[in-house]
This record gives structure tokens, sequence and C-alpha cells, in this order.
């Protein structure tokens, strides 16, 4: 149930985070969520797009770093405590939240965030568990 | 001396010498056979073109003591400094080397306007290193007082300096800038200090250098040469004329080889510095190829010394970097990359002066074997190249992550080292 994030090395100089994108146009993918990280030497973007392997070879042969990693997508109430509520499952299992980022959803009652856990299968239980709508992979590229 | 009185000294020690190696070190003696030459050969000074040279790599596969030529138990002192390899450059000292040592540190000391009412701060590296130790016998042997402060912890060297009213400073003429950006933030004004000569050296720098030194430090700086393997610091040095470093002829004969054909150069030609040590009993060296780029000179001196001068180093005919004092091949840097496993071939050191200190970045392609969706993940790899870098090198590094392919790619041989530094 675990969704493919794509990342990719950026190294700091000025107009690489649009020669990604752009990149990202010509190979014809579409960006559903982002998200750049970045200290004072070096950033990561990630990204979740529409054809996860598309991008990552098409991004490859243009000479970026790329590496998929299985991130979740879960629904978030659009209301105060929302997020800490999910996040709570995960907490209790002891799973470290490497990063989370906000999933773009055109005209929803709900948020969709993407979760970075170590084990994410394991992340994807725990939130089942509790209860939370876990987004699946097709539903989710197709958003 | 006068130079007949000095050629016939140097012809003696060198026989002496060249009898020494050829009886007490197994590689001399097979290098002089080699040649069909022995030291019962030598009846002139142009006889030492004759001579076999000796390289650091000589040194290396003679690693640890292969090159000495008495039995360790006379071995007094022992100095080291870093190679291509991994594998240091080990030199030995007897007690009445380390007296000829002292002494020519003395003289330098002399030449640089100091005497034994001085108080002298020897702010270069104690340890394997032979700056500070070479330093310190020096200015005991003159008879004036030493601070052996060592280096680094700038702001207590200056407190010191200031406090105990040192005359002479002895250091990189990098850390010298360094020490006048630090005085400056601690508001101490070196106007008001009593220092009046520099002893600088260990690594190359300009006249323009010497400008900014001699206006921040308000002294007169003085340029020191020397290598470990020959000695240490006191092979050479400038009077007080500025004109070219005086080598110590009693002690060295000088001569400079094109690096190509090997062939002697004329004085006044530029060519790669040879020397031979002629009063050097722990590990004596036969025209060992210093790699410094420099031109000799015999014109007579208005300082009354007769001994032949060297420009001021410029350059290498090897890509050895020194950085803040450390000799750095790019090998080295090199090595370290290719023992930790996932990281990608290509690099590029670029090296920069900041504030007089110079430093070093070393620029890594990120590969997919190290590459991580997490910041953790990536900076990780950079402490990991860091903390290797130093531990080999003993100097810092920057590491920096660089995209695939943004290290420039060329045929034959990679420009793997950019120096910015204006020296």
């Amino acid at each position: 149930m675990a969704v493919k994030q794509i990342s990719v090395f950026l190294e700091n100089k000025s107009g690489r985070l649009l020669d990604v994108t752009r990149s990202l146009g010509e190979i014809g993918s579409n960006i559903r969520a982002l998200c750049v990280a970045d200290t004072s030497e070096f950033g990561v973007v990630r990204l979740i797009v529409d054809d996860p392997d598309k991008a990552h070879d098409g991004l490859k042969a243009k000479g970026f770093t790329v590496k998929e990693t299985s991130v979740i997508a879960v629904e978030v109430d659009d209301r105060p405590g929302g997020l800490a509520e999910v996040m709570k499952p995960l907490v209790e299992q002891e799973m470290n939240i490497e990063y989370l980022y906000c999933f773009l959803e055109k005209a929803a009652d709900n948020a969709i965030v993407i979760i970075r856990v170590e084990e994410a299968e394991q992340g994807v239980g725990a939130l089942k568990a509790a209860g939370f709508r876990v987004i699946p992979a097709e539903e989710l590229y197709a958003m | 001396m006068d130079r007949a009185q000095l050629s016939e000294l140097q012809l003696t020690r060198l026989k002496d010498t060249v009898k020494r190696c050829e009886e007490m070190v197994p590689f001399y003696r097979m290098r002089l056979r080699e040649r069909e030459i022995s030291w019962k050969d030598i009846k002139s000074l142009d006889d030492i073109e004759k001579l076999p040279f000796t390289t650091k790599d000589d040194l290396r596969e003679n690693y640890p003591f292969g090159m000495f030529a008495v039995p360790t138990r006379d071995i007094v002192r022992i100095h080291a400094s870093s190679g291509t390899t991994g594998i240091p450059t080990v030199v030995g000292y007897t007690r009445r080397d380390i007296d000829v040592w002292a002494e020519l540190v003395a003289r330098c000391l002399s030449a640089c306007n100091a005497d034994s009412s001085d108080i002298i701060q020897v702010a270069y590296g104690y340890g394997l290193f032979t700056g500070g130790l070479g330093l310190h016998y020096g200015v005991e042997k003159m008879g004036a007082s030493v601070i052996p402060i060592s280096g680094g912890n700038t702001k207590r060297q200056i407190r010191m300096m200031a406090d105990l009213g040192a005359t002479v400073l002895c250091c990189t003429p990098s850390y010298a800038l360094f020490m006048a950006e630090t005085a400056q933030e601690m508001d101490i004004d070196f106007k008001e200090l009593k220092l009046k000569s520099g002893v600088f050296g260990a690594e190359p720098w300009s006249d323009r250098m010497r400008d900014k030194i001699e206006r921040l430090l308000n002294l007169s700086a003085f340029d020191i040469y020397g290598l470990s393997e020959v000695m240490g610091p006191g092979v050479s040095i400038e009077c007080e004329y500025k004109n070219g470093l005086h080598i110590f002829e009693d002690a060295f004969i000088a001569e400079t080889i094109d690096p190509g054909t090997q062939k002697k150069t004329a004085v006044g030609e530029q060519g790669e510095l040879v020397f031979t040590t002629i009063n050097k009993h722990g590990m004596p060296l036969i025209r060992y190829r210093t790699r410094d780029i420099t031109t000799l000179s015999d014109d007579a001196c208005p300082c009354g010394r007769t001994h032949v001068r060297m420009q001021r180093v410029r350059g290498r005919s090897d890509d050895m970097l020194i950085i803040r004092g450390v000799n750095v091949f790019p090998s080295q840097i090199e090595t370290v990359l290719m023992q930790i496993e996932g990281i990608s071939p290509h690099y590029q050191i670029i090296v920069e002066r900041e504030a007089g200190l110079d430093m070093l970045e070393v620029q890594v392609e990120v590969s997919e074997e190290m590459f991580s969706d997490r910041i953790r993940g990536l900076e990780e790899w950079q402490e990991v190249i860091q903390a290797e870098i130093e531990s080999y090198l003993g100097i810092g590094a920057k590491v920096m992550l660089m995209e695939p392919r943004s290290i420039a790619r060329s045929e034959g041989k990679a420009v793997r080292v950019i120096d910015n530094r204006d020296i």
C-alpha cells in the first residue's frame, strides 16, 4: 500500500530546481506533490508524480541522481489536531518519522500528507489499524 | 669564508658523505655500484654530477630506517612528514646533527636581526613536523629566550606575545596573517607590541604577502626555507637585503636541474632544486630532488655573506600542495576517497585562502549508492569523508557533495586541483 516517491539530488547552485521541473515536463511527468529539503551546501527534492518509474528513468537518463523510496500517503481530517492524530499510531509503535509534507489535492474536504518512515509497509499497517484511510498508489498517482 | 676555502671544505665533506653512504647505506651502495662510481672517484666538486639522484620515492621504499647511515642507537631524534601513499617520510638525527641544525637555525635568526637578548615565540607546530623543534633548538643555541607555544590557540598566542613582550615571531606566513585578523578582533594593536622580526616559512608566499604581513604585524618579515628530508627549517634564510635566501653551503651543496632531462642547469637559470647534505651523519642524502622550482644566484650580496642565494620558491615540479604548512598530494586525497566504499571516483580539490588561512575543499560527486532522500543520510557521507581525510592527512577539509558530471571531465589527466590562493 506504500507509494513511490522520487528524490533528486540538487547541488547548491541557482536554477537546479528549475532544471528538475523542466526535465519532468519534457519527460511528460505530472508533479502531484513536491517538497524541497536543503542545507547550506546541497538540497534534495522529493516528488510524488503520476508515473514514478517513468520519472525515475527519465531523470536518470538526463543525468540526475535519482532514487525511489516507499512512503505513505494518508488522509488527514481537515481540522485542528488532525495531523497529530495521524502521527500518534506511528509514534506509539516507535516508528521514527523522517519527514512529512502535504499532498496537493484540488477541492477536497480532507488533506493528504506524505509520511516517510523507515518501514513504509509497517507504517501503513499501523495507520490502517488505527482507522485511517491510506491512499493506494494507483489512486494517488491519478489524483 | 671565501669561495675557494668553501669549495675545499665542500669537497672534503662531499667525499666524506659519499663514503659514509657507500659504506653504511645498502641503497646507496647499490646505486653507486650501478653507476660504477665510488667516493674514491670524487676529485672535484664537478664530479657531483656523476652521482645518482635521491627521490622521495626512494625514502619511502626504504621506510622506516633504510636510509640511516648510523645504527639506530646513535639516532637521538626522529621526525616525519606525510607521504603520497600514506607511508610517512622518516628522518633521523644524531646528537651531532641536532647540534649542526641548531647552529644553522641560530645563524638564520641572527640574519633576521635577532640576538641572545631576544624573546622568540615559536608558533610552528611542535611534534613530528620539524618546524617547532627545529626553531626551538636554534633559539636556545643562540641563547635567546624561547616561548615554545606551538601552533593554534591564537588568542592565547597573541595575549602571551603582548604580555611577555616577544620580539621575534616564528610561524607560517598564513598563520601570521590569521594572527593579525585575530588581534583586530581582540582590539590589540601590533604597533603596541615589541615584535621586530618575523621568521616565516614552511609554505610558499609572495612579496605582496610580505608587505601585508609587515604592515599588519609591524615587523620585518624574513623567509626561511627548509625541508625535513634535508634537515628541516634553516637550510636557507633571507638576510636584511631580502634579495634571495642564502643557502648554508658549508652544510649543503645546492644544484638546480631540469626536472625533465635531469641535466644540471646553470647558475642563474631556473630549475628544480637539488641538495646534497654534507654535514649530516644520521641520514645523509645525495642529490635529493626537492621538487621546488627556483633559481640560484652567486652574485655578491651587499650583506657580505658569500653563500649562494636561491630565489623564493614559487612553484613545484610535482603537484604537491602546501596547506597550512602541511604537504598534501592530490593522490593522498584520492587514496582516502577510494578507500570509502560506494564513493564516486570523480572529485576535485579546491584550495582557497580565507582571512589568511588556507582552506581545503574536496568536492565529491554523489553516486547512486551515496544518495538518500534523507538529508541526514547525505550529511553522514560528508562527515565520513571529512573524518577520513582528517585522520589521514592531519588537516581538516570541507566536503561538498556535487551532482554527477558536474565536475569537469578532461581527456587524459583530469584537473584535480584548483588553487585559488593569491600567494
